[in-house]
């Protein structure tokens, strides 16, 4: 198993005290699965990804990874286990501006040591990139700012992509495309995927689905 | 990773150059002008120790012979065969009339120093003595080309208009010899020997004073001149803390994609910090660079002003000190590394997680606008305290440096109630916008607004300074020079002569009669004056008792200095111990401006008295016909006109000298503002690109363009005027501080203040002139913004 989350608990500081985010989460995930989370705004969805993505510090429980207790990483170390094994894509793009796309999607493989030209090439042509690779971010639109992050998550070659509301910015035919070509570059690198989404159509496109309700799985 | 790392953060300023010569120009003026001033100062000391060293003032004890006469060589020998360890010096001047060279001769043998006084590098003893150079540097060297039948060898060490010989070659091309002008004793003398009184009566011990006379005259001077250096640094710091401010705050979202992409904090921190040390140092080379020419520009009127005001020979070339360009290059990367710690620490407390940050980000700039405002109280209520009990030159720099900043931090928080109240007074919907928009710009343009702040309080404080030293000194002149003509003899015989041929044809002599002596424990000069007329109506005194001059003439009291009686605690009314059996209640207190020792007056008599081996060789002289003395003096005494001297000429020459220092004062007047008003260009410029989404309903609303061009203009006048209304009181308060407090804890003298309405409103309208020139080229692009980029504001999507 690539993945085991056990009893895991997150909350935050509110003006009435400790507000838990989530209560106790038990969850696997196998190498080159599929899954997909969802549940309504503030159920923890997003939250349960940051931890798991070693963004963010839980209060109490265990996160695995490739039998790797991230929970118990300092700062340094959950930073080299997201740019060597984890790629993570955000609502909001997250490009550098300064960049050109070139740039953007080799810049995590380059921090990663495990930058290689041909696979970012094939990379960018698979998301119909290959034209705006001396483009910067500015100068696309949404759609295809979310592919250069796409790309940008799988050139290093991760063992795991997590995605958070990946099309929540775009439009439902470009979000069609997007998800379909991510989910075929994913299943060509045989990493797993773990997507937050509000759209049941998307979630129906990923091979398992858990709902989170309150903090918890349903 | 450090290389994909520094390629993310580099390629902000590749896309942001505008930002990057804010930042390195920024770095480079404020090193310039810093650099710059310690360069002159530098300059100068080292012209000054040269001198030091050559002559041997200051560092060593020295035998001299009573005034007008010199030393026998004979008397040399006395001294050496009965153990003590003397040097023999002898000066005298050669070499073209207007500009001659002051020609040095020493004894390498029992001379303390050695050959120290030419650098000891290029020769050696034995080369020395058998070759007989003269040294000097390359100015002086040209000088003397022809003029001497001895090698020149050019040593840059060597102090301007100075050259340095063996004693025998200098006496021969003086045409002294067998004679001396002094003997430098060794700090280490033989235990036993014969008593000084007892081989050479004749000879005055003078004590070693630890550093050159002018090197102290001098000191007023060149602490002006740092202070000045420090604010325009300060002001340059201001910039640069806007750029990298500005920078950090655009990076936020790259910085948090880095960490969540995998870039470890303190890696980022490190690279971020190198990446900054990295720009210091170009803008430090730079500013060094500019430095040297701004300090090359300056040095020439400084040299004359330094040369005119206290006779400090001052090289007018800049040499390239490897001290000088260190020290540049730590001042910008330390000037960075102040201007960055601020914008370092909030990356580092930065939430990684962005959901987090503009809740934080919002309260973490309330809570910084609360630490201004208290750290702004703190230092302006310390800088009250500092100036009610404070004692200390320390003290001094402390308030004004809590006055500076204090009110600089202040600014941001005055200007806001000064544009809230204008917003509530405003009645049409176009300057209740114009104020609400103005109040919003404050943040974005506070950091150059605090910058004009400090280069317009320095301008009006350090004018005020000069200015009020030039009235006082054109006064303090007046009163010392009363005298018409001023004679002096070649010798004792020569004065008497002098002094009986002068009486009937003048309503006064004024004899000069001075002693070194040290008074209340401290080292000072006793004068002996001829109370008479000149003294009673010309003097005026700080302080004085009743019938002050009657009891002066009668030898019942004694006048002092504003220095020693500062230094000493003295005042009208003490007692003031001038001899072993003479104490004499002081008088009166006078003004002594520019004199780095006190000073006592007592009547000629009184002075004879207690020392009747000193005898005058200069005189004032009165008359009501200067020119019929002065021919008198030469065709029937037969004085040589180069020891006459006129007061219009000595008073002419102090004013030009002070124009000097104007030009000097000027200059960074107009370096500082430029600076300011640069400060203010890149702000207005840089805050351009994030204006649109704030103008852009205004414009969509019905304004034009170009009515919004007009209104950024005036947006920095205004801001402008403002700023220059509060620096008016700081630059008063600045010149106060700078007159009352550092300059008597520093010499112990204190100037009266003047203020200068005039000057201060020309320098006002320069002020608004500079922020109308640096908002121009903004402006114009604003009201040239195409429709096209003011609709994308209101695009969703793209």
């Amino acid at each position: 198993m690539l993945l085991h989350v056990k009893h895991l608990k997150k909350s935050y500081s509110g003006a009435e005290g400790a507000v838990p985010v989530l209560r106790g989460i038990d969850m696997e995930v196998a190498a080159g699965e599929t899954l997909a989370l969802t549940g309504e705004s503030g159920s923890g969805k997003s939250t349960l990804l940051h931890l798991i993505g070693g963004l963010d510090t839980a209060d109490s429980g265990l996160i695995e990874l490739d039998g790797q207790d991230i929970t118990a990483m300092d700062d340094t170390q959950r930073a080299a286990v997201r740019r060597t094994r984890i790629g993570i894509i955000f609502q909001q793009f997250n490009l550098i501006p300064s960049l050109d796309i070139a740039a953007n999607i080799a810049f995590q493989a380059r921090l990663a040591g495990t930058y290689d030209v041909g696979s970012t090439d094939d990379l960018a042509k698979a998301l119909g990139l290959a034209t705006h690779l001396r483009k910067y971010p500015e100068q696309l639109s949404g759609g295809q700012q979310q592919r250069v992050a796409i790309a940008r998550a799988l050139a290093p070659r991760p063992q795991l992509i997590l995605a958070d509301e990946p099309t929540g910015n775009l439009d439902e035919s470009t979000a069609a495309d997007v998800m379909s070509q991510m989910l075929a570059l994913v299943a060509q690198t045989g990493a797993a995927l773990i997507m937050v989404t509000h759209s049941p159509r998307l979630a129906g496109q990923m091979g398992r689905q858990l709902h989170l309700r309150q903090g918890l799985l349903a | 990773m450090t290389a994909t790392g520094l390629s993310a953060l580099w390629s902000h300023w590749r896309r942001n150059p505008l930002q990057l010569f804010t930042l390195v120009a920024g770095l480079a003026l404020a090193t310039a002008l810093w650099s710059g001033v310690q360069a002159v100062n530098a300059e100068a000391r080292a012209s000054y120790d040269a001198a030091a060293a050559t002559l041997g003032e200051g560092q060593y004890d020295q035998l001299l012979p009573a005034a007008g006469s010199d030393i026998a060589q004979e008397t040399f020998i006395a001294l050496r065969r009965a153990g003590w360890l003397v040097g023999p010096v002898v000066e005298g001047q050669i070499g073209p009339a207007g500009t001659p060279v002051r020609l040095v001769g020493i004894d390498p043998l029992t001379a303390p120093g050695g050959l120290g006084p030419v650098g000891g590098g290029s020769m050696d003893l034995p080369q020395f003595l058998s070759e007989q150079p003269v040294f000097a540097n390359a100015a002086t060297a040209a000088k003397l080309e022809g003029l001497i039948d001895a090698p020149l060898v050019i040593e840059p060490t060597i102090a301007p208009d100075t050259a340095i010989t063996d004693i025998f070659v200098a006496q021969r091309l003086l045409g002294a010899q067998g004679r001396l002008n002094r003997l430098i004793l060794a700090p280490e003398q033989p235990v036993g020997r014969p008593a000084l009184e007892n081989i050479a009566p004749d000879l005055t011990r003078r004590a070693a004073q630890g550093g050159s006379d002018v090197g102290r005259l001098t000191d007023s001077f060149h602490l002006n001149l740092t202070a000045f250096g420090l604010l325009s640094f300060a002001v340059g710091i201001f910039i640069v803390h806007g750029a990298i401010g500005l920078a950090f705050e655009q990076r936020r979202a790259m910085v948090r994609t880095l960490r969540a992409l995998g870039m470890p904090l303190r890696r980022l921190i490190v690279l971020m910090a190198s990446e900054l040390l990295v720009l210091a140092l170009i803008g430090g080379v730079l500013g060094v660079s500019l430095g040297y020419i701004v300090a090359a520009t300056l040095l020439p009127d400084v040299a004359a002003t330094l040369k005119g005001l206290y006779g400090a020979q001052v090289s007018g070339a800049l040499q390239l000190r490897p001290a000088w360009w260190l020290s540049g290059l730590a001042i910008s990367v330390l000037g960075t590394a102040i201007a960055a710690t601020g914008a370092l620490i909030s990356v580092a407390r930065m939430p990684l997680l962005a959901s987090a940050q503009p809740r934080a980000w919002a309260t973490y700039r309330a809570r910084a606008r609360q630490i201004q405002m208290a750290m702004s109280v703190a230092l302006l209520a310390t800088a009250l305290i500092l100036a009610l009990v404070g004692e200390g030159l320390v003290m001094g720099f402390g308030l004004l440096a809590c006055l500076l900043i204090g009110a600089a931090l202040a600014l941001p928080l005055v200007l806001d109630g000064m544009l809230w109240l204008a917003s509530v007074r405003a009645r049409s919907v176009v300057a209740q916008w114009f104020w609400a928009d103005t109040r919003q710009q404050l943040p974005g343009l506070s950091l150059a607004l605090m910058a004009l702040l400090l280069a317009m309080a320095a301008n009006v404080g350090v004018s005020t300074m000069v200015s009020s030293f030039r009235l006082t000194f054109t006064g303090f002149l007046d009163q010392r020079l009363a005298s018409e003509i001023y004679v002096s003899a070649q010798s004792v015989q020569q004065a008497r002569a002098l002094e009986a041929f002068a009486a009937p044809l003048t309503s006064e002599v004024l004899p000069l009669l001075s002693v070194e002596a040290t008074l209340a424990g401290l080292p000072a000069e006793l004068y002996g004056a001829r109370i008479g007329a000149t003294y009673r109506d010309n003097w005026g005194l700080l302080a004085a008792a009743p019938n002050v001059w009657d009891s002066v003439a009668a030898g019942d009291a004694l006048l002092v200095n504003e220095q020693l009686a500062r230094r000493a605690g003295l005042w009208v009314g003490d007692d003031l111990r001038i001899g072993p059996q003479t104490v004499l209640p002081i008088a009166g207190v006078f003004g002594d401006y520019g004199n780095p020792i006190g000073q006592a007056i007592v009547s000629e008599p009184l002075f004879s008295t207690l020392h009747p081996q000193v005898t005058a060789l200069r005189f004032g002289l009165r008359t009501d016909d200067a020119e019929a003395l002065r021919n008198a003096l030469t065709d029937d005494f037969g004085l040589p006109a180069a020891s006459i001297t006129d007061q219009a000429q000595i008073k002419a020459f102090s004013l030009a000298v002070f124009e000097r220092t104007f030009t000097v004062t000027a200059a960074l007047n107009v370096l500082t503002l430029s600076v300011a008003g640069f400060a203010i260009f890149m702000s207005l410029l840089t805050l351009a690109g994030m204006r649109l989404p704030q103008l852009a309903p205004a414009w969509a609303l019905g304004m034009t363009r170009r009515r919004l061009g007009q209104l950024e203009l005036m947006r920095a006048v205004v801001l402008a005027a403002l700023t220059t209304a509060c620096a008016l009181p700081l630059g008063l308060a600045l010149a106060w501080v700078l007159l009352a407090v550092v300059n008597v804890e520093a010499f112990g003298w204190r100037l009266p203040m003047y203020v200068f309405p005039r000057d201060y409103a020309v320098l006002g309208l320069f002020a608004l002139a500079a922020a109308l020139l640096a908002a121009a080229w903004p402006a114009r692009r604003l009201a040239r913004t195409p429709p096209a980029d003011l609709l994308k504001v209101f695009a969703n999507e793209r």
